[in-house]
């Protein structure tokens, strides 16, 4: 299971995805895989919002992930 | 409505947008281009990194342009962005529509940029001259 990260995701894990294949208990769930980030890396609990998004769509905590889905950190975003 | 143009790319070139909106069924365009600021919050900025989830952001700035032309009567819709570092006064995102009439261009122009802001994954870093922020990253 790979994790792509952007902004101060990136920043805060200290690289661009993060491979969760060798985890014992793996996140089935958005809201699992964002309490797992908030565990290992607790600067994410500082963020105003955090967000997933699994294949390029921002997903719910309920949403179910799987080894083979596009998963993606999605910190407060800033364009325009 | 024509298809929409919807691009993220390193520079933009503000003077192609005219004449992608321009249209012999339209009235009037409207066009928003942002730019970087000099100051914030008085600090000096350097430069402005942006970075995007480029798939996903493509995807949702085609939703975009697709709830405005149902919401209003538009002909044509550019939304670009940039990705990279841009300094000071340059541009860094450009909507546009071309409508019939000027109400529908200016509620149009302004619904794409706020929902662009709100929903696209495009990330901002101010670079000041002895620190940098992701902009909005934290309350």
């Amino acid at each position: 299971m790979e994790v792509f990260l952007f902004g101060i995701a990136k920043d805060i894990v200290g690289k661009s995805d993060l491979d969760l294949s060798s985890i014992k208990q793996k996140p089935n769930t958005v809201g699992e895989l964002i309490h797992f980030m908030n565990d290992s890396y607790p600067e994410f609990a500082n963020l105003s919002s955090l967000a997933v998004a699994v294949n390029g769509e921002y997903a719910s905590l309920e949403m179910p992930i799987q080894s083979n889905d596009e998963i993606a950190i999605i910190p407060p975003v800033s364009g325009g | 409505m024509q298809k929409p143009i919807i691009e993220i790319v390193d520079t933009i070139n503000t003077a192609v947008v005219y004449d992608e909106l321009s249209d012999a069924q339209s009235g009037g365009i409207c066009v928003f281009v942002g730019t970087v600021r000099e100051f914030t919050n008085n600090e000096t900025v350097v430069s402005l990194q942006f970075e995007a989830y480029k798939s996903m952001a493509l995807k949702e700035m085609h939703k975009i342009a697709e709830k405005a032309s149902i919401k209003w009567p538009l002909n044509k819709i550019v939304m670009r962005h940039a990705v990279g570092s841009k300094k000071v006064q340059e541009a860094v995102v450009v909507v546009g529509v071309s409508a019939a009439h000027r109400v529908e261009c200016f509620e149009a122009c302004k619904f794409l940029i706020d929902t662009l802001k709100a929903s696209v994954p495009i990330w901002k870093k101010e670079i000041f001259k002895n620190k940098s922020i992701w902009v909005s990253a934290h309350p």
